[in-house]
């Protein structure tokens, strides 16, 4: 909950309240994403992310 | 008060401690656990710096990490946005470590920290860029300075510049993503067939093999000023993301536009083979590296004011950059950070705790704060006895420093290569004779050697001098010390031989054998060296084997390569060492007092084909 609160709290500061219903919508998905997707960084990139 | 700062979950994991702002210790995680730029938690740099201080976790009063990830977390979601729908599969890859990990971080890091031992501490985040400033200026020996920050990317920011004065740091411009110098050059790395986020060194290293003289360069640096970056007279620029990828796919560039504008394909990892175009290539893009540090340069002076310059970030490893910022006269003085990657954020992080949170003033020393950057675990002789026993190796202890010396600059006076281990380990990616491989500068044999025999990298690769800061100015164009090897200068043009006639015309293994200097082994194919002064202040123990050489054969430079193969993080204990040593052809080796021979030694037994063990870089 203190994790919600602030990352919350993070996006009012900065302005960018519109990105929150994205959040959501991943944090809900979030097993499923977990799930299918992969960590793994392709050695061509730089690690941006 | 006790302030440990840790970089992690990029690359190049790290854990620095001070003490009420006095540097205490700090190394990467990569040399505990022999992955080279290991991104994971620094157990390991965290368990040793706290045991250097000897603290215990509980007597830390604030953890500070060098990044904040929401601001990341944010960056990532509006670029998403930006491109949509074209970096789904970016996006795919790059959720789920969000999910999981990333977005909990101040929680992970908690449970990372209570394995190893009571946590009392609050954790704070700094951003990454300040990170990089905090590490440049507040070790630096100036009270006040412009600051210049340029990495791939932090959060938001890949280009800052800042105002240091004092206890404080004023951000006063800034360049975000995803425009990145940093990325530029990374994207180009790639094109060359070197690896991302380790291998723009090597592109540094090509860019003197290319023509400068030549059409094909002209043209290249006319197209990446036409087509990729357009540079603003102040040093801004932008760059055009038709022909970058980082922001919708995995890779740095969309690669039918590059080679249509280039007329090349990329190459081909591992290659032998290095066609001209390709070093035209790097030294077109050096150009422009250059020019845009120049120009950031020029109006960070403006800006500030200031008289001297500090530098951090990826990019201020690109020594070339770093030696033409010097000699340009834009500042008085210039003080780069050692450690300018991730793993110096660590350090910085920390030390913006110290003195921007907590407003703790700041006396600049003379030099600086960094001890040489020897910040690294020590092993004594009584360590370096037992392991030698433990692996049955013969060896000679010498109690008397001198005799040492002295015995040691006979070998190499005899072309023999031999292993340094010394004192405490170096912070940052460069070796500065406590964990090195030297070898006689005057060899005209010593740069094939080093690559082939002992290094197993790249043949075109270059060495770097380290001289006696007494001395250098015989040698090299320079007027200030230089003891991180972080500024590329000339040798002094009175030493360097005339070029045969079609030089840059040859191919590239014969324009490398040719003797450009009384020091082939480290002057560059460009008459550059990547200097290291030695001071007996500093290394006291390099400094007089730099003496004893000296004094035996007139010359008081060596060549000091990283004591590592290649693919390894340079080497942090004596079995690390050893194991090097017996695996190379290196001739000789030194830990402490115990001087081992190569031809003593019996054949190291492995289990597996130790190659497999590293990644090539």
């Amino acid at each position: 909950m203190t994790f919600l609160r602030e990352l919350i709290q993070f996006f009012i500061t900065r302005k960018k309240v519109w990105l929150i219903p994205a959040v959501a919508v991943l944090l809900l998905f979030g097993v499923l994403i977990v799930l299918t997707g992969s960590s793994a960084i392709a050695p061509f990139i730089y690690t941006i992310f | 008060m006790n302030i440990l700062g840790i970089s992690s979950y990029y690359h190049d994991a790290a854990a620095a401690l001070i003490a009420d702002g006095a540097i205490v210790a700090a190394a990467q995680e990569e040399r505990f656990t022999r992955k080279k730029h290991d991104e994971s938690f620094p157990a390991h740099a965290i368990a040793f710096v706290l045991k250097q201080a000897r603290l215990s976790l509980a007597d830390v009063d604030a953890v500070v990490f060098y990044d904040k990830p929401y601001l990341t977390f944010e960056r990532l979601l509006e670029t998403y946005h930006a491109v949509a729908p074209a970096g789904l599969r970016s996006f795919i890859a790059a959720m789920p470590v969000w999910i999981r990990e990333k977005l909990f971080m101040r929680s992970m890091l908690q449970r990372e920290l209570q394995k190893l031992g009571t946590l009392n501490a609050g954790v704070f985040f700094t951003e990454h860029h300040l990170s990089h400033a905090a590490s440049a200026f507040f070790p630096s020996p100036f009270d006040e300075a412009a600051i210049i920050t340029i990495d791939g990317v932090g959060e938001w920011a890949t280009t800052t510049l800042c105002h240091g004065r004092g206890n404080s740091i004023r951000v006063l411009r800034q360049i975000d993503f995803p425009h990145s110098l940093g990325l530029l050059y990374s994207a180009f790395t790639a094109y060359c067939g070197f690896k991302v986020n380790s291998g723009e060194y090597k592109l540094m290293g090509l860019a003197p093999y290319g023509n400068p003289f030549g059409e094909r360069t002209r043209l290249f640096e006319q197209r990446i000023r036409t087509h990729l970056i357009k540079i603003h007279d102040d040093g801004s620029f932008v760059l055009n993301m038709d022909y970058f990828a980082y922001t919708t796919g995995l890779t740095m560039y969309h690669e039918k536009a590059w080679k249509e504008l280039f007329g090349i394909p990329p190459r081909e990892r591992e290659s032998e083979q290095i066609a001209q175009e390709y070093m035209d290539l790097a030294y077109a893009i050096q150009q422009v590296t250059e020019d845009v540090v120049l120009r950031l340069a020029r109006t960070a002076r403006e800006l500030t004011g200031a008289r001297c310059c500090c530098l951090a970030g990826g990019t201020a490893l690109n020594c070339v950059a770093n030696g033409k910022l010097q000699r340009a006269g834009i500042f008085d003085h210039l003080w780069i950070q050692p450690a300018s990657g991730d793993a110096g954020g660590a350090l910085g992080a920390a030390l913006a705790y110290w003195h921007i949170k907590q407003g703790a003033p700041r006396t600049p020393k003379d030099g600086d704060a960094m001890q040489g950057s020897y910040l690294g675990p020590r092993f004594d002789d009584d360590d370096i006895r037992i392991v030698c026993r433990d692996l049955d190796a013969p060896y000679t202890c010498f109690d008397d420093e001198r005799q040492l010396c002295a015995e040691v600059a006979r070998l190499l006076d005899e072309g023999r290569v031999v292993g340094w281990f010394q004192g405490r380990m170096e912070y940052g990616p460069r070796a500065l004779g406590n964990r090195s491989i030297l070898g006689d500068a005057r060899n005209p044999d010593m740069q094939k050697k080093l690559n082939l025999k002992i290094k197993f990298r790249e043949g075109f690769r270059p060495f770097a001098p380290a001289v006696l800061e007494s001395e250098a100015a015989r040698f090299f164009e320079t007027a200030e010390p230089s003891p991180y090897m972080l500024i590329v200068t000339s040798v002094k043009k009175e030493l360097c031989n005339p070029l045969p006639p079609g030089y840059h015309d040859m191919p590239l293994l014969d324009r490398l054998y040719v003797t450009r200097s009384p020091l082939p082994a480290v002057t560059h194919i460009d008459f550059s060296a990547r200097l290291q002064t030695v001071s007996p202040a500093t290394n006291p123990r390099f400094h007089a084997l730099l003496e004893a050489f000296h004094a035996r054969t007139g010359c008081p430079v060596l060549v000091n390569t990283s004591f590592n193969v290649r693919g390894e993080p340079i080497v942090c204990t004596p079995l690390d060492a050893y194991r090097c040593f017996m695996r190379t052809e290196m001739d000789a080796l030194v830990m402490g007092n115990a001087l081992l021979l190569k031809e003593q030694q019996k054949p190291l037994a492995e289990s597996s084909d130790w190659r497999k063990t590293y990644t090539l870089d």
